[in-house]
Formats: structure tokens, sequence, C-alpha cells
């Protein structure tokens, strides 16, 4: 009786079901909608030349393909993001659940984490570059420094929203620390690392794209500089689709491990 | 069911403590306390007088500020040997299955995973569950999560129970219904129990001795033998005019009159 009154508040707010053709079908009407009026547009209201037109960018695409620059950089791209993720993910949540445990050690660290987090760290790129040169370590670097203050502090704030009662039951019942590890500690932070991961995708993407920005010689981040150079609008355009298409694919791929993960929910 | 040897738990001269913000607050002061083997007792008083935290005191949760408490005659310092708690939430892990669940304390145990399931589908079936070992604990009702924590509290086959408010959140009805299947069980396993409630009536339809406490800090102000004969209707003996009786002298000494009570 009372899961039923609680399930029936919950669907008048946020959780509502509505069919999958409706969310769908709106989806691509609104994705319709925007891109046939940019087609529409330019060369009509504005010149092609500052926003370029969606047919010329996917005719880029295709070029690319064709040619191999396409793979040739994004997948320096991916590689570089997703190398940083992870390691900023496993690094930063480690020492999440590691600091969240060191009792007063927590104390003196945390407002240094703080203010480490609130620096713009994309203005480090320059110095990784110095400190390791226009390659991939430079980039992976840079995209750990961009996740790993997210990944610490979801991990963080995990351990500290763990239910007390979990923990007290498992100590009734005489569990060992591995076991409260493995069915409470991380199956409660579980969500919080998902969370992490999505937010950091983007953060990724960032970091690379920025340190390619300012020192390579590949990578979509690169191919939108020297499209810049060569005022080419549809190649910076082209850079930026297919980045968001990077991210898109990444918390997709979230999302399934999500459903995975989180299916007691 | 009651009996003279040692006390299973013994509880002296306890006084626990809370420190949070600068602040001290006594929660429970000078109270001493046995449970028996054998014997069910309750603890009723206005919520905010410290009951759970005797509870968790005797579950080893909590290390008092003075005063001591005794399994078996010995001193609690960590949580001991066959204590089973029962919380007021379920306490249930929502990424376990209800099978999984009540498979926990088995688990801990090291027992092989053939008897763990045999062991927790028995239970399952005796708490009245046995079709739902697959789902998870926010598919199931209030009443029906409570059943699995017992289950999974009769899994571990303490020697003590400590069950803190544990049919608190759920409705009048599932309360009996599921208040009745407890004292079923409990009457044949016959363990200690010492049973947190603010409800007068749960308190003396399931007790041996219904102990009342004060308000902050918390202090016993006066025990009630239960004698009402066993194997009792959960809800029939509210009619039995002895039940009357206890109702209402519990209650004047919970709404503040008197001291003392009948022994």
């Amino acid at each position: 009786m009372a899961a039923t009154s609680k399930s029936a508040t919950r669907s008048g707010f946020r959780e509502r079901e509505y069919s999958k053709t409706s969310v769908w079908a709106g989806r691509i009407v609104v994705f319709v909608l925007l891109i046939g009026a940019w087609e529409l547009l330019s060369g009509r209201a504005f010149n092609a030349f500052w926003l370029s037109k969606p047919s010329l960018i996917a005719g880029r695409i295709v070029e690319m393909l064709g040619d191999g620059d396409l793979w040739y950089h994004m997948s320096a791209t991916l590689q570089e993001a997703i190398a940083g993720l992870a390691i900023g993910m496993v690094g930063g949540t480690l020492l999440g659940i590691g600091l969240a445990f060191s009792g007063i050690f927590e104390r003196w660290i945390y407002p240094y984490m703080m203010a480490l987090y609130s620096l713009p760290r994309v203005s480090l790129a320059p110095l990784f570059i110095v400190w390791f040169g226009i390659g991939l370590s430079s980039k992976i670097l840079m995209v750990t420094a961009m996740v790993i203050f997210v990944a610490f502090y979801n991990a963080f704030e995990g351990m500290r929203n763990i239910d007390k009662d979990l923990m007290d039951m498992m100590s009734t019942y005489k569990a060992k620390w591995s076991h409260k590890l493995r069915w409470v500690v991380l199956p409660s932070i579980t969500v919080w690392i998902l969370t992490s991961i999505r937010l950091n995708i983007g953060m990724a993407l960032i970091g690379s794209v920025i340190a390619e920005l300012v020192g390579s010689n590949r990578g979509l981040g690169y191919y939108i500089t020297y499209s810049s150079n060569m005022l080419d609008t549809t190649g910076i355009f082209t850079g930026l689709v297919l980045i968001m298409l990077i991210a898109v694919v990444l918390e997709q791929c979230v999302l399934l491990l999500e459903r995975v993960l989180l299916r007691h929910r | 069911m009651a009996n003279d040897k040692e006390p299973k738990l013994s509880i002296r001269d306890l006084a626990v403590e809370y420190h949070s913000k600068g602040q001290r607050t006594v929660a429970l002061h000078g109270v001493n306390l046995d449970v028996k083997d054998g014997e069910f007792v309750s603890v009723v008083g206005p919520s905010g007088c410290g009951k759970s935290t005797l509870l968790k005191v005797a579950a080893g949760l909590l290390q008092p500020a003075a005063g001591a408490a005794y399994i078996d005659g010995r001193p609690i310092d960590d949580v001991p040997d066959g204590v089973g708690m029962v919380f007021q939430n379920d306490a249930l892990l929502p990424w376990k299955t209800v099978l999984h669940n009540v498979r926990l304390p088995l688990a801990i145990k090291g027992l092989p995973d053939k008897e763990q399931v045999a062991e927790a589908t028995r239970l399952l079936k005796m708490v009245g569950l046995e079709g739902f070992a697959n789902f998870y604990p926010k598919q199931l009702s209030g009443g029906m999560r409570k059943r699995v924590a017992l289950a999974r509290t009769f899994a571990y086959d303490p020697d003590i129970y400590l069950m803190d408010e544990p049919f608190g959140p759920l409705d009048a009805q599932t309360r009996v219904k599921i208040g009745e299947q407890f004292l079923h069980i409990w009457e044949s396993v016959g363990k200690s129990v010492l049973f947190i409630t603010h409800d007068i009536e749960e308190a003396i339809a399931l007790s041996d001795r219904v102990i009342v406490m004060t308000d902050r800090p918390g202090r016993i102000k006066a025990e009630f033998d239960i004698r009402l004969a066993r194997p009792r209707p959960f809800y029939d003996i509210r009619f039995d005019p002895v039940f009357k009786e206890l109702q209402r002298e519990i209650w004047t000494q919970m709404s503040g009159g008197g001291t003392g009570g009948i022994g």
C-alpha cells in the first residue's frame, strides 16, 4: 500500500512516463527544424562564409572519411580523452575513497584540493606542453587534470552519503572490512562514480581539445585551429560536430553501463 | 519463558552522551536493565528518550560514557557475537535481491553457497515471501521489506534480538499482521528480545516485561511484568481485562504521573 502511493506521487513529478515513439519523434522534429533552418538561412539571411552550412559540413565529413583524415584526427583526440579520463577517474575516485577514511588527514588536504579545483586548469596546458612536448602525454596529463577533481569530489561526497544504518547493519553481522567494501561501500558510491564519468566526458574533451589547440600536429583541436588559420569555417564546424559526436557516443556508453549497474533502482 | 539463570543482556549504571557542535547532550543516565535468557523485554517511552541509543550500546555500535553493558556476563566493547539487530528502517541492501539480502549473514559466516540458498529460501517461505526471492527491495511494500529484514535476522540466528521500533513505519493493519507473525515465530525459537517501541499495545502484546523510560536524559521510570499466558493471540489479547489494566497503568507512567510500578 505504502509503495503504491509513493510511486503515484513520484510519477507526478519528473518520472512521468512518455511513450518512446513520442519522445523520439519530438527529438527528430527538433533536429530537422534546427538543421533545416541553418541550411535554409545560410547563404540567404547571412553569408555562408561565417556559419557554413550543414550540407557543406556533411560533405566535408565524407571527404575526410575518404582520405583518412577523419580517423587520423578523431583517433588522436579519442585516445587522449579516454586515456586521461581513465587515469583521472581511477586516481580521483581512489583519492576520494582514501581521503574519506583518512580522519584528520582529510581536514589537512581538503582545502588545497578545493583551491586546485578552482584554478582554471585549461591555463595549465602551456605548462604541460613545456614539460612533455606536443605529443600524447601532455594531452593525457591535461585531460587527467581536468577530470580528476570531479572524480575525487564525487567519490568523496558518495562516501559521506553512505547510509550509516547499512554500515551498522554489516557490523552487527560481524562483517569484515572486505565485505563492507564490496557490499556497501562500492555499490553505494557507484551512482556517484557514474555521475562523475558523465560529467567528465565533457571535461575530458575540453581538456584534450584545449591542449591540442595550444600545441599539437594532430587531433580535432589541431584540425580546428588549422581550419581557423585557413579561414575555413566549414572545417571549424566539422571539428566541432565530430567532437560532439564523440561526446554523444561516450555518453551513451555510460548510460548503457548505468542501466546494467543500477538495475535495482 | 523467563528463567533465573545469569541474564543474557545486562546493563549497569549506563550513561551515554552525544557531542555535536560543541554541545553535550546526555542521552541516557543511570540505566540498569537485565534481559534474561529467552525473555521478551520491551522498552517504551516518548521519542527522543534514548531508547535507540540503549540498543546501540547493547549492539556494541556505541561506546557509553559511563557504566557498561554485558552479554552473558562479558562486557561489550566491540560488536558481540550472537546479537541480531533489526533496524527501524529495514537496512536492506537496495542493490541486492531479496534472496541475497537474506543470505547476507550466512555469506559473512562463510557458509557454502548451496546451504546459504537453502536456508534463505526456507526463511523466506517462513515469513511468507517465497515468490519474491528475485525481487529488489524497491519493488516490495513496506511490510514485505520488513519481513525480509526479519528473515535476514533469523538467518543470523542470534541469541538475542535487538529491535529498534521495527514495525514503526508500517501502517496499523500491516503492523498487526507482522507483529502477529513475528510473535508466532519468536514463540517457536524462544530467544531473548529487547524491543524498542513507542506503541504501548504492541509492547504489552509481545512482552514478558515492559520498561517505561522518561524523557531526556533517558532513565528507567517503571517496570511492568506482563502476566499474560503464552502463546498469546497478538490482536485479541488487547480485549483481555488484564491487558486493559496494564495499558492504563503504563500510559499513566508515560504521560508523567506516578512513580514506581507494579512488580
